[in-house]
């Protein structure tokens, strides 16, 4: 259909004006979204995952080449210094059979006092290896995506180990894919210890490298070089854990820690179920108490 | 017939050819590289589509277009859904209501004019994400990945400008 002059002349303000609406609308559907999410509208969450599902297939086929690609420039530079490395390693495996003799030496006397108290069995835990298939950062968030989720056994408040140690826990889940909120995301606040002195702080994330350790208790000095492990309190992880060491005690910095884990090489990450029964206690009440009401 | 459908379907597809390489684009952002600091300071490729599109294209890439590339780049980034969305519209509202300013243009007028958006947009996530989030994260890295931003966006036009020469020269 060809437009004719007086057509025109209407059509043209209409357009403008139904763009308008449509983007006022669009606007308006972003910014419910936001409050939706504020809110913790499960709404939010099962869409944000069916997304991440439908693409984490994609995902894995693109990060595959790129992790392999990684891995050959690894190895070139390994083989570089291999005869210096080679020494390092010697040393070190000389030192680790040392260790090896003390922790046999040690776990023998533990399960002897342990049957002298008649302690009770520490629980068992199940863990899924995952690949890590995209590492997404921006001004707010540290989290990486895994592929494995709920069909594998992977549930809300697990907790993400790297082989060194701590690196999060898992935020979101989808059917074959999971969010892993990262230690040094603003969302996390991990209960932790001085290993040494045994004294309680929260390691809180704040989106740097190296997230900040926040309510020491009063009189605690922590130095450099102390190494911080979980405290088990509050329930999301088990105690013991190893996930840095203190890097920085200055005043107005605060104390920082450096983590175990190496956030720029995390290929795989190890979702363990130890049974501490998610993040949220207070909202989900444990079955037992149910079956009194 | 057969050829009429094809030349159709050719037509088609180079039209969905801005918001796709949009999507494309995000999607690969998030790929983990094996570089320190990459998921920190990335800087938002998924600004530089819809800025560059919207300038050059703004036929093929509707507000809807840049709405669903920043609710994508949210689902993946993990970021408050609904944020990305809501700067990419602004920022997609914002050229083409000053289109006329950039029409014929040399470039390093442009690319000026998207450092000031890349700016503006920062600063409200920043802002908006402190109001959803509740904390204000470490400056230092929001602006280094502005600054990656702004700086690669010469790349973006050079590839974008290459497909658009390529595929969407005759029409």
């Amino acid at each position: 259909m060809k437009r004719t002059g007086p057509m025109l002349k209407i059509a043209a303000p209409m357009r403008v004006l139904a763009q308008r609406a449509a983007f006022m609308g669009l606007l308006g559907s972003a910014v419910g979204l936001m409050v939706l999410g504020k809110a913790e509208a499960p709404f939010v969450e099962r869409l944000r995952m069916a997304v991440t599902d439908a693409v984490v297939p994609v995902l894995d086929g693109i990060s595959r080449p790129v992790q392999t690609a990684a891995q050959v420039a690894d190895n070139v530079r390994a083989l570089m210094d291999v005869n210096a490395e080679n020494r390092r390693l010697r040393d070190q495996n000389a030192m680790l059979l040392h260790w090896q003799q003390v922790a046999r030496n040690l776990e023998a006397e533990n399960r002897a006092l342990r049957e002298t108290v008649h302690a009770a069995t520490e629980a068992s835990f199940t863990y899924i290896t995952a690949r890590v298939v995209a590492d997404a950062g921006g001004a707010f968030v540290r989290s990486v995506l895994i592929a494995a989720g709920a069909r594998d056994g992977v549930a809300k408040g697990h907790t993400a180990m790297s082989p060194v140690g701590l690196a999060g826990r898992v935020g979101e889940v989808g059917e074959r894919s999971a969010r892993v909120l990262l230690l040094t995301d603003l969302n996390s606040h991990v209960p932790v210890m001085i290993e040494s002195s045994r004294d309680r702080a929260i390691l809180d994330g704040d989106n740097t490298d190296l997230p900040r350790l926040v309510f020491l208790a009063s009189g605690s000095r922590p130095q450099l070089g102390d190494r911080i492990v979980t405290s088990g309190h509050g329930g999301v992880f088990p105690p013991g854990l190893p996930v840095g060491v203190v890097v920085q005690t200055s005043e107005h910095g605060g104390v920082r820690v450096k983590p175990f884990v190496d956030f720029h090489r995390i290929d795989y990450l190890r979702v363990v179920d130890y049974g501490t029964g998610g993040t949220l206690p207070i909202a989900a009440p444990p079955p037992q108490i149910k079956r009194l009401r | 017939m057969v050829v009429a459908a094809l030349a159709q379907l050719d037509r088609a597809l180079k039209r969905a050819l801005p918001l796709a390489l949009a999507f494309i684009v995000v999607l690969l952002s998030v790929v983990p590289l094996p570089v320190p600091e990459y998921a920190v300071l990335a800087p938002s490729f998924a600004l530089m589509s819809v800025f560059y599109w919207t300038v050059h294209r703004p036929d093929l890439f509707p507000a809807w277009g840049a709405f669903a590339v920043g609710l994508f780049d949210d689902m993946l980034s993990g970021a408050p859904l609904g944020l990305g969305a809501f700067v990419l519209l602004l920022v997609h509202f914002s050229i083409v209501a000053q289109h006329k300013v950039f029409r014929g243009k040399a470039f390093w007028l442009v690319w000026a004019a998207f450092a000031i958006v890349a700016f503006v947009a920062q600063l409200v996530t920043l802002l908006f994400g402190f109001a959803l989030k509740g904390a204000l994260p470490d400056t230092m890295p929001a602006a280094t990945q502005l600054a990656l931003t702004i700086a690669l966006y010469p790349v973006a036009t050079a590839v974008f400008g290459r497909f658009q020469r390529v595929f969407l020269s005759g029409g």
